[in-house]
């Protein structure tokens, strides 16, 4: 046990190619965290320094309070689960687990309690003397993680462990690795490129992009309050979808509609030097058939037509599919890399296809034109240039939306001025297409 | 799987082609077993199966040192070139397959032309190195050309097989706590043993049958080889040719290959790498 600190960590390749940059973290003792991103994105050369399996160009790496950047692997009293398990295919199951204690020269009666022990959690034990070619994958990734907590080790550090699983072992396996965490109160580092991973077995992730973290908190935080389009459009699935804004005399205008903002976050908007076009950001649960929504939920959003193209029931909800004309303002390298990161570019979140998720009580039906209604507190809003959220500062004061402030549970700052005037709101409903703001609360 | 099934007539083909193959490969080798089994009075007699039987031939050489002490010292230098050849090989593949160094490709490109290069032309400048250093006519004279060329033949075969073998085995030892020579020793080399047991039954069959370097580099029955020794094998008179004797002679020194072969065998088809990783 034993917290890791990653302190101004940078990895450089003999190349010259930077994998890593400026790596700040500190996990703290039993704190699970995740590392997150795009193939490429330098999640498991992290992992690799971290092992000391990969040299540190620059920067401390802090294990249990000591710098281990110059130790061997052996002496960081970690344990590794790899993607590929690398299990020793010349051992039994048994002497895979017990591999390292033998290096570490343990008593022989000891390796065989211990191995029992981990073998019991794992259900391992009718396999104990089998070799590793006789198992199912998802026998041979439990031997993975038995190995790995046969040792009691500071740390686990884990590189995408689950994704040679079939899908449905996967998510069965996620459950295990997270009760497994829980039960042993055990630091882990976990690397994985898969957004709904990353979002279930986390206390925190760190998205990557490019060798640099982009944001590292509580995948609820991540996901609510993004702090830049990259973070956004990874974190989610379907994706956050995208579109131009522009932003006059006070209207954020868009493809669906006008949305009104507030003094504070036009002030925030303006400061920033964006000028006047922005990238609007909305999730697809933000979205919801306007029949279906209340006369209560109506002023908090807008409503619009659309001409739906795709029609998808999970049963639970129904996703929709329409296409808006994206405009000039939606075009930055984050964008771009998202929808190059395979398996996203079909989702529809960053093309020219929205997605809107809504209650399967809907009636709305492939090839019609249907009135949607979307909730203008959940709006993000983004600088295109330098992609970063410009609606997080209003939102610490409290408000995205006036309508939605005196909802919120989780802000219990002050929130004075949006209480009382409908002016002092973040977003609004453009008044015409909703009642007056004022009504909300 | 229709097409793979086979009919009585492609059966019948199959097997008459395979016989003639074999019989092509095995009528020698009888011939030199029946050879070895006749009377020297019988040598000449064209009959393919001896019409008296003996034990004379291979009483004559196993009782004389002219047979004895070579073939102990075909053994001794065999198992030593090859012991030593797979080590090196073995490292210096290892190297070849999983590390990037200077001069990666000069050195497989010299082990290459070492292997190609004809051994008859460094038999003089050999022979008068050996002299100088005094090493003709030792057992070392032998060993140490061996290996020189048993070696790119085993750097060529081992780093193929180290290819094959996950990288991340390693490191997961690495991470269990095994120093770089552990995680060779305890995890690599065992998974590589039947690259290694190919390479040295290469490499030994390459010693055992060597003739050349044998005749050349060796002047007495101390250090010369059984092949070489067979060359000095005499009749029972100054004017007889030692046919039966060497044709003994020569049965002697198969059946060791033979053996080692057989012994392998399994180990060298069975693929020890499956399971180390999905798939």
């Amino acid at each position: 046990m034993a917290e890791i600190v990653l302190d101004h960590i940078t990895k450089r390749f003999p190349d010259g190619s930077l994998a890593v940059n400026d790596f700040n973290l500190d996990i703290a003792d039993g704190e699970f965290v995740i590392l997150v991103g795009p193939s490429g994105c330098g999640k498991s050369t992290t992992l690799n320094m971290i092992a000391g399996l990969e040299d540190i160009t620059s920067g401390e790496l802090r294990i249990g309070g000591q710098v281990v950047n110059n130790k061997s692997p052996k002496d960081r009293d970690i344990a590794m689960v790899f993607q590929s398990y690398a299990l020793y295919p010349h051992m039994s199951v048994r002497q895979n687990m017990g591999f390292a204690l033998k290096l570490a020269k343990t008593p022989q009666n000891v390796i065989n309690d211990k191995v029992e022990e981990a073998a019991r959690i794992l259900d391992l034990i009718p396999y104990l003397d089998r070799k590793p070619a006789n198992l199912s994958g998802g026998q041979r990734q439990r031997v993975a993680m038995g190995r790995a907590i046969v040792r009691d080790p500071a740390a686990f550090l884990m590189d995408e462990p689950l994704s040679n699983l079939d899908a449905k072992l996967r998510v069965q396996t996620r459950t295990e690795v997270s009760r497994l965490q829980r039960r042993l109160g055990t630091t882990m580092v976990y690397v994985t490129h898969d957004q709904t991973e990353a979002l279930t077995l986390g206390d925190r992730v760190a998205v990557m992009r490019a060798g640099v973290v982009q944001q590292a908190a509580s995948p609820k935080e991540l996901y609510d309050r993004p702090v830049n389009l990259f973070v956004a459009g990874f974190i989610g699935s379907p994706a956050m979808n995208f579109l131009s804004g522009t932003l006059e005399e006070g209207m954020l205008r868009t493809s669906l509609g006008d949305f009104r903002l507030s003094d504070r976050l036009r002030h925030e908007v303006e400061a920033s030097g964006t000028g006047r076009d922005v990238i609007v950001g909305l999730r697809p649960e933000n979205f919801e058939d306007a029949a279906l929504v209340s006369a209560d939920n109506r002023p908090h959003g807008i409503t619009f037509r659309a001409s739906i193209d795709v029609y998808e029931s999970l049963g639970s909800d129904v996703f929709v599919y329409f296409t808006r004309e994206l405009g000039r303002g939606v075009n930055s390298a984050e964008l771009q890399e998202l929808a190059a990161d395979a398996g996203r570019v079909d989702s529809g979140g960053t093309g020219e296809t929205i997605a809107a998720r809504l209650d399967a009580a809907t009636r709305i039906g492939e090839g019609q034109d249907a009135e949607l209604w979307v909730d203008a507190r959940a709006i993000h809003i983004f600088d295109p240039a330098s992609g970063r959220n410009l609606s997080l500062a209003d939102d610490d004061g409290g408000a995205v939306a006036v309508q939605a402030a005196p909802d919120r549970t989780d802000a219990g700052e002050p929130q004075a001025p949006t209480q009382h005037a409908a002016g002092s709101g973040g977003i609004q409903a453009v008044p015409g297409q909703a009642g007056p703001p004022g009504e909300a609360t | 799987m229709a097409a793979m099934t086979t009919t009585p007539r492609q059966k019948v083909g199959w097997g008459t082609a395979n016989f003639v193959v074999i019989a092509l490969a095995l009528i020698p080798v009888l011939w030199l077993v029946s050879l070895s089994f006749k009377t020297p009075a019988a040598v000449l007699d064209p009959s393919f199966i001896p019409a008296s039987w003996t034990w004379g031939n291979y009483d004559q050489i196993l009782s004389s040192s002219q047979f004895i002490r070579p073939l102990i010292n075909s053994i001794g230098i065999g198992l030593i070139a090859t012991l030593v050849a797979v080590v090196l090989a073995s490292m210096a593949a290892y190297a070849v397959a999983r590390l990037r160094f200077p001069g990666k490709s000069v050195l497989i490109g010299m082990a290459l032309l070492i292997a190609i290069f004809p051994q008859i032309a460094l038999v003089t400048p050999l022979f008068n190195i050996e002299r100088a250093l005094g090493l003709f006519n030792t057992w070392p004279g032998l060993i140490i050309p061996y290996i020189a060329f048993g070696l790119p033949l085993g750097i060529y075969t081992l780093s193929a097989f180290f290819r094959e073998i996950p990288w991340e085995l390693e490191k997961a030892a690495k991470v269990d706590g095994a120093t770089p020579f552990q995680a060779f020793i305890r995890v690599i080399a065992p998974l590589a043993a039947p690259g290694m047991v190919t390479t040295a039954i290469l490499v030994f069959l390459a010693c055992w049958n060597d003739f050349l370097f044998a005749i050349s580099f060796t002047s007495t029955i101390s250090s010369r080889t059984a092949p070489a020794a067979m060359e000095y094998f005499s009749g029972s008179s100054q004017f007889t040719v030692p046919t039966g004797p060497i044709a003994a002679a020569a049965v002697v020194i198969t059946i060791p290959i033979i053996i080692f072969v057989l012994f392998f065998q399994r180990r060298i088809v069975a693929g020890l790498t499956s399971g180390a990783v999905k798939g």
